[in-house]
């Protein structure tokens, strides 16, 4: 067969079925692959091989009994180094937990686990989840497969470096403000984010709690829907997990476009890649084509997203952050009384970035101007959900990129500002709590990947997996793959 | 506009013991976030709700069940400093 790490899941386990292949032939691929290549990609904090290995060798058992436990038994996985998993390190990619062991797992690993998967280990991020580039990791830079000279997108530039250099069948990330959809786009493939409170977030290290959602990067959109169903659900353990029936998603992406309503996102061209606009405008006709009917939609506030997220997010992150304290876990560096030491501790623990967004966000919340800036930008948030819920009155789904532009270099976004505008087309959905997946569209004229990013209604991820899905069958995009010598 | 002595304040809400370098450019990049975050003055906000969460929900109940709970070993295993069953601190309280 061909090399077995070039597969989808879904292709993976038909192999397994059909006795072409095993999950622990495939798991050693996986893992000589990464051992080859990962000092180039740099994707994976810590591998678990033993872990993978014994992943690996039950799965084989239940396939040789005729019993495998559903679509996702024997894939090769890789977890965001922000989901706890019992046993292993967990860092956040930060040295404040450096050498943090959860004693659990997120009900995310839990569920994933009993469907069979094989953990191949935990990937890099922004630390804390806090960027879009994954630079500020603080242990290594991540490469984009496409050209290693680039990143791969954040915060989770890992997991989705990992899927795309084929060092991972799936993964898992997260996405605040745009951490799975932007990295997904960056790299070339499926990356979704759910609607907040479809996922549980137990064991999700929290950065801004009310806007974190666990999703799914796949190689392709039938891979994103099997994990989907594998890990949403409501979870005692989740308060803010929704009881929602979770449909089975793989099974309506066929139902095609014809009847749907497809919204063309129009937005501000200055600062775009024309790369990209072009791309996404001939991704609309492909829509058309397929036999949706379009209308132009606006989201008059959505401008404003960005502006209202950075208050959002720090202020939630700088309470969220406020338990590294030196105290029960995690670094702990010495001082003179109590203050000092947790000072101290979380200076040396919190890397810049960490910093100046716990600064913003306790200046925000801060006596005096909680009013004028975390007030304000709760109403711009409920202003933004009406923009939704008033373009969903006519259309089924929203389409538009994912990103401004393509992955850039290592290095090139020193100012923070511009590192946030990343997110400009992102953010809304997080704000709203609406689904959102970016499916690969194109590539720039200098042979990097371009997304086009689909936005559902609440909880109706099936709608837009089943666009996403004809799109991708209509196009050839999938094929075409990097080549890591 | 955000001056030296706002920033040293945060910075001691936030337990964050920076460096003068660190104060100056945490100065300059705050300003410089803050002021693009102003763009929102320009929305008229008045009669609206703020949303703090994206699904609206309020007090959700569970039945006060016991369940099993960490063991205390692995409840210590992470710690940075810790005295037989307890975390060990710097001392708060003077003799």
């Amino acid at each position: 067969m061909t090399d077995p790490t070039r597969l989808t899941a879904h292709e993976l386990t038909d192999a397994f079925r059909s006795g072409a292949a095993t999950p622990s032939a495939v798991t050693e691929a996986y893992l000589g692959r990464i051992a080859k290549l990962d000092g180039k990609v740099r994707a994976y904090l810590t591998v678990t091989d033993g872990r993978a290995r014994a992943a690996a060798a039950a799965s084989d058992a239940r396939y040789r009994a005729g019993k495998p436990l559903g679509p996702l038994d024997g894939v090769p996985i890789s977890y965001k180094d922000v989901l706890s998993t019992r046993g292993v390190k967990t860092t956040c990619g930060s040295r404040i937990l450096e050498s943090w062991v959860p004693p659990f797992d997120a009900t995310v690993v839990t569920r994933l686990a009993a469907a069979g998967v094989v953990p191949l280990g935990k990937s890099n991020m922004d630390e804390f989840a806090m960027g879009s580039s994954t630079e500020h990791s603080a242990f290594q830079l991540t490469a984009n497969p496409w050209d290693l000279a680039r990143v791969p997108g954040g915060s989770s530039g890992g997991p989705a470096a990992a899927v795309a250099g084929d060092l991972a069948a799936i993964s898992l990330g997260t996405d605040t403000g745009g951490s799975i959809r932007q990295p997904g786009a960056f790299c070339g493939i499926v990356g979704m984010k759910p609607t907040y409170g479809r996922v549980s977030r137990y064991g999700l290290v929290a950065f801004a709690s009310s806007l974190d959602q666990i999703g799914p990067f796949a190689k392709d959109v039938r891979d994103a829907a099997l994990v989907l169903r594998a890990i949403a659900g409501v979870d005692p353990a989740d308060a803010t997990s929704v009881d929602v029936p979770v449909p089975d998603y793989a099974a309506s992406l066929g139902e095609g476009m014809r009847g749907l309503r497809v919204g063309v996102l129009e937005y501000d061209t200055a600062g775009m890649d024309p790369d990209v606009q072009r791309a996404v405008t001939a991704a609309i006709d492909v829509l058309k084509g397929l036999g949706a009917t379009t209308q132009a939609v606006t989201l008059p506030t959505a401008d404003h997203g960005l502006a209202a997220y950075y208050i959002i997010a720090p202020a939630e992150a700088s309470s969220n952050l406020a338990r590294y304290d030196g105290v029960k876990y995690g670094l702990r560096a010495l001082g003179k009384d109590l203050i000092d030491m947790e000072s101290r501790t979380r200076a040396a623990g919190f890397g810049a970035e960490v910093k100046r967004r716990i600064m913003l966000g306790t200046y925000a919340l801060s006596s005096g101007y909680y009013d004028a800036y975390y007030g304000k930008a709760q109403k711009v948030r409920t202003l933004i959900r009406r923009d939704f819920d008033a373009a969903f009155e006519h259309v089924d789904v929203i389409v538009g990129p994912t990103t401004p532009g393509v992955a850039f270099k290592h290095g090139e976004k020193e100012d923070p500002l511009a590192m946030y505008l990343n997110d400009v087309f992102t953010v809304p959905a997080n704000l709203s709590g609406n689904p959102g997946i970016s499916v690969p569209c194109g590539f720039s004229t200098s042979d990097l990947p371009i997304g086009l990013h689909l936005v559902g209604r609440a909880f109706d991820e099936a709608t837009i997996l089943r666009v996403a899905y004809a799109y991708e069958q209509a196009t050839t995009w999938r094929t075409r793959r990097p080549e890591l010598a | 506009m955000i001056e030296r002595k706002d920033v040293e304040h945060v910075a001691r809400l936030a337990r964050l013991a920076l460096s003068d370098a660190e104060i100056e450019k945490m100065r300059e990049q705050l300003n410089g976030i803050l002021a693009y975050i102003e763009k929102l003055n320009a929305l008229a906000t008045d009669d609206v709700e703020p949303t703090s969460h994206a699904v609206p929900m309020v007090n959700v109940m569970r039945d006060d069940a016991p369940g099993p709970c960490l063991p205390r070993d692995e409840a210590l295993a992470n710690a940075p400093d810790r005295a037989g069953e307890f975390f060990r601190v710097p001392r708060i309280i003077e003799d």
